[in-house]
Order: C-alpha cells, then sequence, then structure tokens
C-alpha cells in the first residue's frame, strides 16, 4: 500500500527519447491506467518505476521514498507480464511461491500464501501443472497469482490481457477490476487498448511520444478531451471530425459547417473565441440521436441526412452519413433507421460536442 | 474394398524407397565401424585375407590386450577422460558466463562477440610453436593440466558462441519477472536462466567434448610420457614393424564407447526445448 510520485521522469536510448518529461502522482489505492499507441513510452514509464530500467532523469517515489537507487527486489512492486514470464521449469506451485523462496520465507507459510491466493483465483486444482499444461488463461491467472502472494505495495501490468482472446479478455478484465475492489492496493496498468482503460481506471493517463496528454477519471477524458489526440483515441466507434468555422454573431453562438450553422448554447464559448476562427468540431456516436418531435431539444442542431452504412449491435445500430462531405457516426436505436439509402433527420447535442481550435488542436 | 486397393500403389512405393534409402544409409554409416570391430578381435593373418574374413573362426582379444597395455593405451584413455571432461566443465561454465554477459548487458558492445569467435579463424599451428616454449618454461609441459587449459581455451569461443545464440533467443521476461519477485541478479541467472538455457548448455558441451577427445595435434606436442591422450597412441601402430591393424581397430573401439555413452545420455537434451511452449498462449 503505497502512493507513487514521478517527477520530472525522463528515459532515453542512446539518440531515442522514449520518456520525455513526465510528472505524475498517483495516490494510495488508485486503479491508474497508462494508454497510448506503441511507442508512447507507457511500458518504458512502467518498467522504469519497476527498476527493470535505470531513469536517466528525474525520480521516483514510492511510499515517501525515493527508489531510483533502489534494486527492483527492493522496491516491493510485483509485475505481471504480458507474456506471463512464468518459470516454465517449475510447477505452478513453486511458480507463485517463487519470490516468497527468494526472500527466504519459512516453507510452511509459503505454502499457507500460496495456497490462499490460489483458491482467490480459483487455480488450486491446477498447482501440481507445468505452465505449458496451462491455457492462456490459466497462465494469466498464475501469473497474477505470483503477484498477489507477494502482497505488495504497488502492482505493475504489462499489458496482461493482449495474449488473450476477445472472451476471456472480457472475463479477465472484471476479474482484476474485482481484484483492486477486494485488495485496494496500487495498481498500475498498461494497455493500448482503450476499452480496457475506460472500464479499469480509477484515472486514465494517456500518453504520447513520451509526454502525457492528459489525465483524469475515464469520464472526464471522454466528454472534455484536451485536444483532438485524446478525443480520437478514446471511444469507439471513433470521434467523428468536422472542419469548419466559428460563428459569432449579436448575442448568438455557433459553429458553421458546410453550408449549414450548427447553433451552441449560450456560454459555450470563451469571450476569447473570435468570430471566424477555424476549428474542429468533434462529435462522437452518442452526441447524435434521432429527431423527435417538431423542433430540436435545446441546445441541439437538427441535421437531415442520407445514411449510407447500418451496423447493428444488437441493442443499438450505428449509422454512418455525411455531413459538408465528412464521415459521421451515430448511434441510434436499433429501429431507428432500417436500411441504407433512408433519409432521416438527426439531432446533433451541441452541449456535449468537442470543439478544438483547427491550428493547436486543443480543446476550445 | 475399392478403397482399399486405390490406396495400395501410394502406401507400398513410398516406404519401399525410404527402406532401400535408410538401408543404403546404414550400410554407409555402419560399415567401417563393422570393419573396425572385425579387424579387432581377427588373429593378424586375417588382416589382409583375400577373399576377405567377413567374421573371423577364432574371435581373440589379444589385440585389446596389446593395445590398452603393452602400448599403453589405457593410460591413454584415463588421462583423455580426465582432460576432455574438466576442460568441457570449464569450457561449459566460463562459455556460459561469458555467453550471458554479451547477451543480457552486451558486454564490448558488438565487437567482443565477433572477436571471441574470431580466435577460431587462427590456424592451430601458427601459435603451437610459443605455446610449447611457454608451457616448458612455466613448467606445464606434458601434464593434464596444461592440457585443460588447452583445450578449454580452444573450445571456449565455440561454447560461448553457441550459448550467446541460444541467451539471446530466450525471452528476458522470465529473468525480469524473477528480479522483481525478488531475486538478485545471481540468483535470477542461476535459478531461471541457466535451467532454462540448460538444452543449449548440454548442446554445447557435447561439442566441447567431442572437440577434446578427438584432439591431436596439442596433445602431440604438448605431452610425451605422462600426460598423453589416447589419440596420441595410435601414432605407435604405424611402425618399422608395419602397421598394426588389430591393436589401432581394438583402441579404436574402446575410443568410441564414452563417445557413444555421451550421444545416448545427451540425446534427450539436445532435442528437447524447456521453453517449448511454454510462454506464450
Amino acid at each position: 500500500m503505497a502512493e507513487v510520485k514521478i517527477i520530472g521522469l525522463e528515459k532515453r536510448y542512446g539518440a531515442f527519447h522514449a520518456v520525455r518529461g513526465i510528472d505524475l502522482h498517483i495516490p494510495d489505492g488508485e486503479f491508474t491506467v497508462l494508454v497510448g499507441p506503441s511507442g508512447c513510452g507507457k511500458s518504458t514509464l512502467l518498467r522504469t518505476i519497476a527498476g527493470l530500467e535505470d531513469a536517466s532523469a528525474g525520480t521516483i517515489e514510492i511510499g515517501g521514498e525515493v527508489v531510483n537507487d533502489f534494486r527492483p527486489r527492493d522496491r516491493d512492486v510485483a509485475m505481471v507480464f504480458q507474456d506471463y514470464a512464468l518459470y516454465p521449469h517449475m510447477k505452478v506451485a513453486d511458480n507463485i511461491g517463487f519470490g516468497l523462496k527468494a526472500r527466504k520465507m519459512p516453507k510452511a507459510e509459503i505454502e499457507k500464501r500460496v495456497g490462499e491466493a490460489a483458491k482467490m483465483l480459483d487455480i488450486t486444482q491446477l498447482l501440481n501443472r507445468l505452465p505449458r499444461q496451462l491455457s492462456g488463461g490459466q497462465r494469466q491467472r498464475v501469473a497474477i497469482g505470483r503477484a498477489i502472494v507477494r502482497n505488495p505495495r504497488v502492482f505493475l501490468f504489462d499489458e496482461p490481457l493482449s495474449n488473450l482472446d476477445a472472451q476471456l479478455r472480457d472475463e479477465m478484465r472484471s476479474e482484476i477490476k474485482r481484484l483492486h475492489q477486494s485488495l485496494a492496493t496500487t495498481m498500475i496498468y498498461v494497455t493500448h487498448d482503450q476499452i480496457e482503460a475506460m472500464t479499469l481506471a480509477d484515472r486514465i493517463v494517456l500518453m504520447r511520444d513520451g509526454l502525457i496528454e492528459q489525465q483524469g477519471a475515464p469520464l472526464d477524458l471522454f466528454e472534455r478531451p484536451a485536444n483532438t489526440f485524446v478525443a480520437g483515441f478514446l471511444g469507439s466507434p471513433k470521434i467523428s471530425f468536422l472542419s469548419g468555422r466559428l460563428v459569432r454573431q449579436g448575442g448568438a453562438d455557433g459553429v458553421a459547417v458546410g453550408d449549414s450553422v450548427l447553433p451552441l448554447p449560450p456560454q459555450r464559448l470563451a469571450s476569447s473565441a473570435s468570430d471566424g476562427q477555424p476549428i474542429v468540431l468533434g462529435l462522437r456516436p452518442e452526441h447524435l440521436s434521432r429527431a423527435t418531435g417538431p423542433t430540436p431539444p435545446p441546445g441541439s442542431a437538427r441535421y437531415e441526412a442520407v445514411v449510407d452504412l447500418i451496423q447493428p449491435t444488437g441493442s443499438r445500430s450505428y449509422a454512418s452519413f455525411q455531413i459538408a462531405g465528412a464521415p459521421v457516426v451515430a448511434e441510434l436505436q436499433a429501429h431507428d433507421v432500417s436500411r441504407p439509402g433512408e433519409r432521416i433527420a438527426v439531432d446533433v447535442n451541441m452541449k456535449r460536442a468537442s470543439i478544438f481550435d483547427a491550428g493547436t488542436q486543443r480543446a476550445i | 474394398m475399392a478403397v482399399r486397393a486405390a490406396r495400395r500403389p501410394r502406401r507400398r512405393s513410398i516406404p519401399v524407397a525410404r527402406i532401400l534409402l535408410l538401408g543404403f544409409f546404414l550400410i554407409f554409416v555402419l560399415f567401417p565401424l563393422y570393419w573396425i570391430l572385425n579387424t579387432s578381435i581377427k588373429p593378424s593373418d586375417d588382416y589382409l585375407a583375400v577373399p576377405p574374413v567377413w567374421w573371423p573362426e577364432h574371435p581373440t582379444l589379444v589385440h585389446y590386450e596389446a593395445a590398452l597395455f603393452a602400448y599403453r593405451g589405457l593410460d591413454g584413455l584415463v588421462n583423455s577422460i580426465i582432460v576432455s571432461v574438466s576442460a568441457t566443465i570449464l569450457s561449459a561454465l566460463l562459455g556460459t558466463l561469458m555467453a550471458y554477459s554479451l547477451a543480457r548487458y552486451n558486454t564490448g558492445g558488438r565487437h567482443l562477440s565477433f572477436w571471441v569467435l574470431s580466435q577460431r579463424f587462427l590456424p592451430p599451428i601458427g601459435i603451437v610453436l610459443p605455446v610449447f616454449l611457454i608451457y616448458r618454461s612455466v613448467g606445464i609441459y606434458d601434464t593434464r593440466f596444461g592440457l585443460i587449459i588447452a583445450y578449454t581455451v580452444f573450445t571456449l569461443p565455440v561454447s560461448v558462441w553457441m550459448m550467446f545464440a541460444y541467451f539471446r533467443q530466450m525471452p528476458k521476461s522470465m529473468e525480469e519477472a524473477a528480479l522483481v519477485d525478488g531475486c538478485t541478479r545471481w540468483q535470477a541467472f542461476w535459478r531461471v536462466a541457466v535451467p532454462l538455457a540448460a538444452p543449449g548448455i548440454v548442446a554445447a558441451a557435447v561439442f566441447a567434448f567431442i572437440a577434446c577427445w578427438t584432439e591431436f595435434f596439442f596433445a602431440l606436442l604438448l605431452t610425451s610420457r605422462t600426460a598423453f591422450t589416447l589419440p596420441t597412441v595410435f601414432r605407435a601402430f604405424i611402425g618399422f614393424q608395419g602397421a598394426q591393424y588389430g591393436e589401432a581397430a581394438a583402441l579404436a573401439i574402446v575410443s568410441l564407447v564414452p563417445s557413444i555413452a555421451l550421444g545416448v545420455l545427451a540425446q534427450k537434451h539436445l532435442v528437447r526445448g524447456l521453453t517449448l511452449g511454454a510462454v506464450r498462449g
């Protein structure tokens, strides 16, 4: 149980600058997910926290102690690897108990702890097997068991689910979340999968090119992305971006996209925003809905479009169409739309839509 | 019935070709061995008899007795075993440590590992004179110790190179897991890396042993009446009296035994890869 504080952390491999100055404060017991495209430095950051890589600059504190010069074994962290990294020559029980044995814990105590961990993960019946006799999901459970048996201050997960098939991944994801709820230990979890990040995290840290783009609660990042990169990374189907201009005439603000002007709710724009400023409008599928009633609800704009593609998911259907030449996806009720080519009216919820400056790509 | 008839030509043609090929190969490999064994138990008059004697009427062990005792083959055998086993163990031990360092710490950059291998480019004859003189002045000429040192040095490059390749293809994450789990670097090496590299270590050791066991040139020049090895004993069988075919064959059979035993013992390790299927789902 410990908080983790990272101050000005940098990591270079020769000329390559993998982590370029990260400040991060992870409170005790929080589930933090580091997410970003491959090569963004998230795994390097995690490995530096574990002590498997040395920091080129900056400090890492665990539980109020600067651990930069600590060996991995002395940092009291446990790590779950993407390829499980089970010891192939040891039985499951020995795999789980290995860390305790290396720390010279009495045999009886090791057995007791291994038994408890195995019970918690429902792998008691596998304790006498070798890793190669296990399925992928079972191996991942063993790897997690090896971490929890040590009762470490911090858990580190390095893309632990990416080698599993989709169904198993969902299952293990909920299991990891449940584990965090019962253990309440600080967990730092690396993934490139935004759904994993959204579902697991107390806090998401979104990285790109060795820097943090934005951090915060999953819904905050989702609803109020700081820039187009964050907006585009989170959400499935992806957010649609439309180029346009701000319209500020008299008291009424709006966004001009193509020929039409979508009105903005009052006070949506800061006073510094100017008329005619080029912007990017970000519309998520759930910002659009099938129009009902004669006029759009307050804060919404009505738009007519011809649907060119429908992707039903059961409860919902994703309808694709174009607004001013740009592709847009709307999440509609399953029966709102029946066939491609249909002309429908959609309401765009401008209260939730994101607006970014076209030059800086930052939110307005 | 129809199905069976249709299948028959395919089923028959393949095994016939295969058996013929295998049979030919077996004769090619085993005939010389048979002939050596045959010669080693023939009375001297039968060596060059025409037509050849395919199996002696009165097999005899007299050549074995002469080769092992009169020609001191037994002493050579004991020396060979001591020298080869020691050099093999040293070579495997040092080679494993060195290869691990090269593979995991990139010791010496790109060039050190290649330099190690480049030691094999040197023709041995180029260094044999200085080595001989050094051995004489240091006082390890004609000692087992001296030969062990020489053989360790000669087999090390190949051991290192084999182990280097093996460690490089081994995923790092298991050792990293061990480090985070509570091991020191040494413990992670001995408890995780070495057991996983066992097939590679055994393979490298077998190669080193074979190289030591069959080495002739340095044994000839660095030993004389005390530390001589089995291969050097064979010299004595060609002399002014003519060739001692029976004794040579007998000693050849004796020298084959440890090699074959080693091959049988190590085969399991050579073939089996411990990490196979253990890493990925």
